[in-house]
C-alpha cells in the first residue's frame, strides 16, 4: 500500500484536469467558453479511458486500502467515461439552442464521472459513499441547469431532496453494518464474513448486518432508479434538460449498478442468500413496473424512465444469480444499455420543430418520411430496447436469463422475458407512430453534426453487435473473473 | 478541585443559557443565548482535554453556524407569537411524547452497562506518549484517511461551483468597479498650496472643470470579471 498512487492515475488525471478546465472557463472569452471547455473536457476523458485500457488489470489497493483498481473497475470506468464524453457531446447543441450554454456543464458531468469512477473503484464503505456524494452532488445541480425553466428547477430540487433521503438510508445502513463487523473496508468484511477455511470456523453473519445490508441495498436502488424507490425518476427525466436525462440514465445508472454489484459480491459474497431475496424482488418489481407503467406514457422521455426502471430490473436479474456468469452478463447488458440508451436520447435531441425541441410521442409522426434515417435509427434502439434478435438489446438479456437460469432461478427469467413481451408493446408503438401517422407540421431540417454522428455510430453499434461481439464478451468475461476471486 | 468549579461553574452557565434559548420572548436574544451555550461547551470540552472539539465547536457552530441562524431569524420577519399561540392547545400532546421519550430514556439507561475501561479512558483522554488529541486526529486523517478527505474537499468545490451555475446572474445594469479605469485616470486631481485663511474663491482656485470622463468600459464579466 503506502502511497503509491499509480492505480488511481486515471482518478488523479480527471481531478487535475477538471480543476485546470476550471480555471480555463473562467478565464476565456464568454461567447466560447462553453465550447472550448467541452472540447477539452471530451478529450479528458478519452485520455482517462486510454490510461485505464493501459494500466494494469491485477487488483492494486491504493490510499489505506480504500481504492482498489481492477478489471471489474477498469471496464466499468471505460464505460463511464465514454457515456460521460458522449453526453457532453450531445448537449452542445441543445445548451445552445436553448441559451443556456455555460461552460459549467462539461466541468459538472467531468466531476460527476470523477465520483463515479471513485464510486466503482470503492473499496470501503467510506470511500463508496464519498464517491456516491461526489458523482451525485453535480447531477442534482445538472438537472437544474435550465435555471429559468420552471419544470427543470422542480426536477433539480425532487432529485436533490431524495437524494438526501436515500444517502441518508444508505448511511444508516453503512453504520449498521459498520457496527456490527467493526470494519468499513470490504476486503476485511468479506474476510470476516468469508467462507470457512481449514483453521477457521464458518463465519456468521450478524441480524444487525443483515438489516444493515438491506439499508445499502435500499440506498443504491435509489441511485438505480428501482421498484420501490423509483418515484423521483419520470419527473426528474422529463423535467431535465434531455442530455442530462441522457446522462442520469446512463452514466448514473451503470456506475450505481457496479457498485452495487461490487458491494454484494466482494464483503457479502458468501451471503448471496441473504441478499438474493431482496434483489430478486426488487428485480421482479421493476421489470413489472417499467413493462406495465410505461404504456401510458405520453412524453418519450418519461417513456424512457419507465424504459429505464424495467432495464434496471433485468440487469437485477443477473445480479440475483450471484454468480461470476451473472456479473459477466451484467456487465455486457449494461454496456450494451449505455449505448442504446444515448442512441435513443440522440434521436430525441433531432426532433425538433420550428426551432424547439419536441418531446410528445405524438410528435414522432412522420418522421419516416421526413428524417427516413433518424426513424431508421430509432427503430433499431426500439426493437433493440425490446430484445428482438438479432440486435444488441436482445443478447443482453439472453446472457441475463441464461445466468439466472443457471443459479437456479428459471421462474425469475420466466418472469423477465413475459414482462419483456410486455413492454415490447410500448416500444413497438413508437415504431407504428414514426412510421405508419400522418405528420402534422414538418421538422427541422437543420441538425447538429454531433448529435446525427453519435446517433449513427451508437445505431451502427447496436445493429452490427452480432457481427463482432468478441471484444466486448472478453472484455466484460475478464472483468467479472477479476471480481468474483 | 479548581477544575472542579469550573465544570460546576461553566456547566451551570450551560444549563441556564440553554433554558434561555428555549424560554426568551425575543428570538434574537434567543440566538444570542445559544451562543453563550456553545461557549460554556467548548469551556467543558477543554476541561475534559478534548481542545479539537472545543475549537470547533467555536468555530464551527458559533462562527457560522449560529451566525447564520442570527442572520436567519433577523432578515425572515417571522411574527414568534402567533407561533405559539396554539402553545397550551398543544401541550398535552407534547407532553405526552416528552413523557413516553423519558420512559425509553430511562430504559435505555438502567439497561446501560460501561465498558470496564471506560473510566480510564475518561481520565486520560490524551494519548500517553504526549500527542495531543488535534495532532492525533490530523495523523489519522491525512495518512489513513486522506482520499475520504480529499473527496469531501472536492464536493465543496462542486457545492460552489453548484451555487454558482443555479445562483449568478449577470445584470446588464449592474455597476462593477473596474480596476484598470481607476488607475487610469489622472490629471483631473491636482494638489495646490492655500494660503493660510484664504478661501478658494478669493484665490482663483476653483476646481478646475473635469476633462470629459472617458465612459467606463462595459467589463467582459463572465470572462474574469470583479464580483
Amino acid at each position: 500500500m503506502g502511497f503509491d498512487l499509480t492505480p488511481v492515475l486515471p482518478e488523479l488525471f480527471l481531478l487535475v484536469a477538471g480543476l485546470v478546465l476550471l480555471v480555463v472557463g473562467v478565464l476565456t472569452r464568454e461567447g466560447e467558453a462553453a465550447r472550448v471547455v467541452a472540447t477539452l473536457s471530451v478529450l479528458a476523458l478519452v485520455i482517462g479511458s486510454i490510461i485505464i485500457a493501459a494500466s494494469d488489470k491485477s487488483p492494486q489497493l491504493a490510499l489505506g486500502g480504500h481504492y482498489v483498481a481492477d478489471g471489474f473497475s477498469a471496464f466499468l470506468k471505460i464505460l463511464l467515461f465514454v457515456g460521460a464524453a458522449l453526453a457532453i457531446l450531445l448537449a452542445q447543441g441543445f445548451l445552445h439552442d436553448r441559451r443556456i450554454a455555460r461552460f459549467e456543464y462539461s466541468l459538472l458531468v467531468l466531476f460527476s464521472t470523477l465520483g463515479m469512477s471513485m464510486m466503482v473503484s470503492a473499496n470501503s464503505f467510506l470511500a463508496l459513499y464519498m464517491g456516491l456524494e461526489l458523482s451525485a452532488l453535480p447531477l442534482y445541480v445538472l438537472a437544474a441547469f435550465d435555471r429559468d425553466n420552471l419544470r427543470s428547477t422542480e426536477a433539480g430540487l425532487k432529485y436533490f431532496v431524495l437524494g438526501a433521503l436515500a444517502s441518508g438510508m444508505l448511511l444508516y445502513g453503512c453504520s449498521l453494518v459498520y457496527g456490527f463487523a467493526g470494519t468499513l473496508s470490504f476486503d476485511v468484511l468479506a474476510d470476516a464474513f468469508g467462507a470457512a477455511t481449514a483453521e477457521r470456523p464458518p463465519a456468521l453473519l450478524p441480524l444487525g448486518a443483515v438489516v444493515g445490508l438491506v439499508f445499502i441495498i435500499a440506498g443504491l436502488a435509489f441511485k438505480l432508479a428501482a421498484v420501490p424507490f423509483h418515484m423521483w425518476t419520470p419527473d426528474v427525466y422529463e423535467g431535465s434538460p434531455t442530455p442530462v436525462t441522457a446522462f442520469l440514465a446512463t452514466a448514473s445508472k451503470v456506475a450505481a449498478a457496479g457498485l452495487a454489484v461490487r458491494v454484494l459480491m466482494h464483503p457479502f459474497g458468501e451471503w448471496t442468500a441473504q441478499w438474493q431475496q431482496v434483489v430478486v424482488l426488487i428485480s421482479i418489481a421493476s421489470m413489472l413496473l417499467g413493462a406495465f407503467a410505461a404504456i401510458g406514457q405520453a412524453n418519450i422521455k418519461r417513456l424512457m424512465a419507465y424504459s429505464g426502471i424495467g432495464h434496471i430490473g433485468y440487469a437485477l436479474v443477473g445480479v440475483a444469480a450471484g454468480s461470476e456468469r451473472g456479473v459477466y452478463a451484467v456487465l455486457v447488458y449494461l454496456a450494451i444499455y449505455l449505448v442504446m440508451t444515448l442512441g435513443t436520447f440522440g434521436c430525441i435531441l433531432l426532433m425538433r420543430r420550428q426551432g424547439q425541441y419536441v418531446e410528445q410521442i405524438s410528435d414522432l409522426a412522420g418522421l419516416s418520411r421526413q428524417r427516413p434515417m433518424a426513424a431508421a435509427a430509432l427503430g433499431v434502439f426500439m426493437f433493440s430496447q425490446a430484445g428482438i434478435p438479432p440486435l444488441a438489446g436482445f443478447f443482453g438479456k439472453l446472457l441475463v436469463f441464461l445466468a439466472a437460469v443457471e443459479a437456479g432461478l428459471t421462474w425469475l427469467a420466466v418472469l423477465g422475458v413475459l414482462s419483456s413481451c410486455v413492454a415490447a408493446f410500448y416500444y413497438l408503438r413508437i415504431v407504428k407512430v414514426m412510421y405508419f401517422d400522418e405528420a402534422a407540421e414538418p421538422f427541422d431540417t437543420a441538425v447538429h453534426p454531433a448529435v446525427t454522428g453519435i446517433t449513427a455510430i451508437t445505431a451502427l453499434a447496436t445493429l452490427f453487435f452480432i457481427v463482432w461481439p468478441g471484444p466486448l464478451l472478453r472484455a466484460a468475461g475478464a472483468a467479472a473473473a477479476a471480481l468474483v476471486r | 478541585m479548581i477544575a472542579g468549579l469550573a465544570f460546576y461553574l461553566f456547566a451551570g452557565i450551560l444549563i441556564a443559557s440553554a433554558v434561555m434559548v428555549v424560554t426568551s420572548r425575543n428570538p434574537v436574544h434567543g440566538v444570542l443565548f445559544l451562543i453563550l451555550a456553545f461557549f460554556n461547551a467548548a469551556a467543558l470540552f477543554l476541561i475534559a482535554g478534548a481542545e479539537f472539539l472545543a475549537m470547533i465547536l467555536v468555530i464551527v457552530y458559533v462562527g457560522a453556524v449560529a451566525v447564520l441562524f442570527l442572520f436567519v431569524v433577523m432578515m425572515l420577519d417571522i411574527d414568534f407569537a402567533r407561533l405559539r399561540e396554539g402553545f397550551r392547545r398543544n401541550a398535552p400532546l407534547g407532553l405526552v411524547i416528552g413523557g413516553i421519550l423519558l420512559i425509553e430514556l430511562l430504559l435505555v439507561a438502567a439497561a446501560w452497562r460501561f465498558a470496564p475501561e471506560a473510566a480510564a479512558l475518561r481520565l486520560q483522554p490524551v494519548q500517553p506518549d504526549g500527542v495531543t488529541n488535534t495532532e492525533a486526529l490530523g495523523r489519522v486523517l491525512y495518512t489513513d484517511y486522506v482520499y475520504a478527505f480529499q473527496i469531501a474537499g472536492l464536493i465543496l468545490l462542486v457545492a460552489m461551483i453548484g451555487a454558482i451555475v443555479l445562483t449568478l446572474r449577470d445584470r446588464p445594469t449592474a455597476k462593477r468597479q473596474d480596476v484598470a479605469a481607476q488607475i487610469a485616470r489622472s490629471g483631473s486631481v491636482v494638489t495646490r498650496r492655500v494660503p493660510i485663511g484664504a478661501g478658494l474663491a478669493e484665490t482663483g482656485i476653483a476646481r478646475p472643470p473635469l476633462p470629459e470622463a472617458p465612459k467606463p468600459k462595459q467589463v467582459e464579466h463572465q470572462g474574469g470579471g470583479h464580483h
